[in-house]
């Protein structure tokens, strides 16, 4: 049995490869994913009468007001898991606020002026925080919108709040979404590689990750693929 | 009304041109309840019923008149139950048909995302369509009277019509049909407003009532004698009222408007929504095309300069 794939985490690595992402990380980012996707379509038919026409896509009016609540518990669970998860990779630290006074830097691809980043760095982080209290919102707002037949009669004057903070934070998510989206598809090449199929190169890690790269090769060499083992094999 | 269906075209034996040709009275409808002469007798519920087709609901009793708290899904009509004192300690029992009061500025067509689930008619008429109808119930949140109802069996929202169906063919609706007092009256706005106006004179002249008047809230040109609270552009359900300054002595609101909330969701946040995710997508692209995807290589790798 000599192949050159060593199996960690879930995660198929070849030479020269790491573990960005274990398996169970990368389930839990695809469960939030879709059904964020799921959740935006509908919501978005439901936001403005320029965009209907998705809740036809999706099954008409009726189907969407039936699903949208039972994707968000979904994927507010997801999210709850993605935060028992990276709760501790997501705090920000002082290299974080180093890295965000040099962020311009990071914006228009001048990385070498910029101080080296852990395994989320401050943009990252930032999104994740805002999706996270983005759906602290959503839930609590959407869950009384839910059954308002419920609320109304007792607190009328509730609801109108209630649907208004849950477009706004909607949007709030949206604007972080849309982000997220450019830069894993378009702007940082070999990031959407990572998220599905957890592994990136050890040079991608040093490029973007320098920080997570360094801890990696002191406390957890099982996420890097053997022929890193060697001393001096980089660099 | 169908009025316009019957336009003079040619009159016989008479000289000269034809009077009254291609002229139509154009009017909104209105409702006119005067609670002055409202007796409680719930005929007008029984008749809603009847028309509508839904059977009598269970009732909740109270220890009072009162059928049930609040109007349903299948129950459109319902008179309202109050007692209060007056200024002099007298004690005042009234009563009120509550029903949904066909906006000019409808709450609950406003907030309604479904594609044709809420129509206006030019008569004023609000009425829903269950067809289009998605259940998500943003009607109830933006309606200030509480009239909108869900179903929780068809999943769908159920409120008066103003008998569309009747007024279309050129009938009254079926709870003026029924009222043995003549408290209700149907007709143009102007009309029953100008109905309305005498009946008040009628009680400051001849009844204790010295603060009598009609509710008509949020009605742009208000007349001396009409309390019209509230942002709502007037309504097709006006009240005669013994005292028109206590409208929540009859569970009226003093102050009925589209909920400030929704009309900061359905105006300003949608807009800048939108122009926001537009805006922000060019952006991105304008970004894409300045500076491109970022190259994996040692010139841009992380604090290579400072090294």
């Amino acid at each position: 049995m000599s192949s050159n794939i060593v199996v960690r985490h879930g995660t198929d690595l070849r030479e020269d490869e790491m573990v960005r992402y274990t398996l169970k990380e990368r389930m839990c980012h695809w469960l939030a994913g879709i059904s964020y996707l799921y959740l935006l379509a509908s919501g978005l038919a439901l936001f403005t009468p320029y965009l209907y026409w998705i809740a036809y896509i999706l099954g008409g009016g009726g189907t969407i007001r039936f699903w949208h609540p039972w994707v968000g518990l979904l994927f507010f669970v997801s999210v709850m898991w993605m935060h028992s998860i990276w709760k501790r990779d997501m705090k920000i630290t002082a290299d974080d606020r180093r890295w965000s006074k040099a962020v311009k830097n990071y914006v228009t691809n001048r990385d070498d002026q910029l101080p080296p980043a852990g395994h989320f760095n401050y943009g990252q982080k930032q999104f994740y925080w805002a999706m996270f209290w983005g759906t602290l919102v959503l839930l609590i707002t959407g869950v009384l919108m839910w059954f308002p037949e419920l609320v109304a009669s007792r607190a009328h004057w509730l609801m109108p709040i209630m649907v208004f903070l849950h477009c706004t934070a909607a949007l709030v998510t949206i604007g972080a979404f849309m982000i997220h989206i450019y830069m894993g598809l378009f702007f940082v090449s070999g990031g959407l590689h990572g998220i599905l199929w957890g592994r990136v190169p050890v040079s991608w890690a040093k490029a973007h990750h320098r920080l997570w790269y360094e801890q990696m090769q002191r406390d957890d060499r099982s996420r890097i693929s053997s022929s890193s083992f060697k001393p001096g094999a980089d660099d | 009304m169908s009025n316009s269906l019957l336009e003079i075209k040619a009159i016989s034996g008479h000289r000269g041109g034809t009077p009254g040709k291609g002229v139509s009275r154009d009017y909104d409808v209105c409702k006119l309840v005067d609670t002055t002469t409202c007796i409680g007798c719930k005929a007008c519920e029984v008749a809603c019923l009847e028309w509508n087709g839904y059977e009598f609901r269970d009732t909740t009793f109270d220890n009072t008149y009162q059928t049930m708290p609040s109007t349903e899904w299948n129950f459109w009509n319902l008179i309202k139950f109050n007692e209060v004192e007056d200024d002099n300690g007298n004690l005042q029992w009234l009563m009120r048909k509550d029903q949904c009061m066909h906006c000019e500025e409808p709450g609950c067509l406003i907030a309604c995302p479904a594609d044709g689930a809420i129509v206006q008619y030019t008569n004023g008429i609000v009425d829903f369509n269950q067809a289009n109808c998605i259940g998500c119930q943003y009607c109830v949140t933006g309606c200030p009277f509480n009239i909108p109802k869900f179903n929780t069996a068809t999943k769908k929202v159920y409120k008066c019509t103003l008998c569309s169906d009747r007024v279309g063919a050129g009938l009254e609706p079926a709870c003026i049909k029924s009222c043995p007092t003549g408290c209700l009256h149907f007709g143009s706005k102007e009309d029953m407003l100008n109905l309305a106006h005498n009946r008040v004179e009628q009680l400051k002249r001849e009844t204790s009532h010295k603060n009598a008047g009609i509710y008509n809230p949020g009605d742009p040109n208000p007349t001396p004698g009409m309390s019209s609270p509230g942002s709502i552009g007037g309504t097709h359900v006006i009240y005669v009222l013994h005292d028109k300054d206590k409208p929540d002595q009859y569970s009226l609101p003093a102050d009925p408007s589209v909920p400030f909330f929704v009309k900061l969701w359905k105006g300003p946040l949608k807009w800048l929504g939108g122009l926001g995710m537009f805006l922000g997508a060019a952006a991105l692209f304008g970004h894409y095309v300045r500076y491109g995807p970022k190259p994996v290589d040692e010139a841009t790798t992380q604090g290579r300069a400072k090294e």
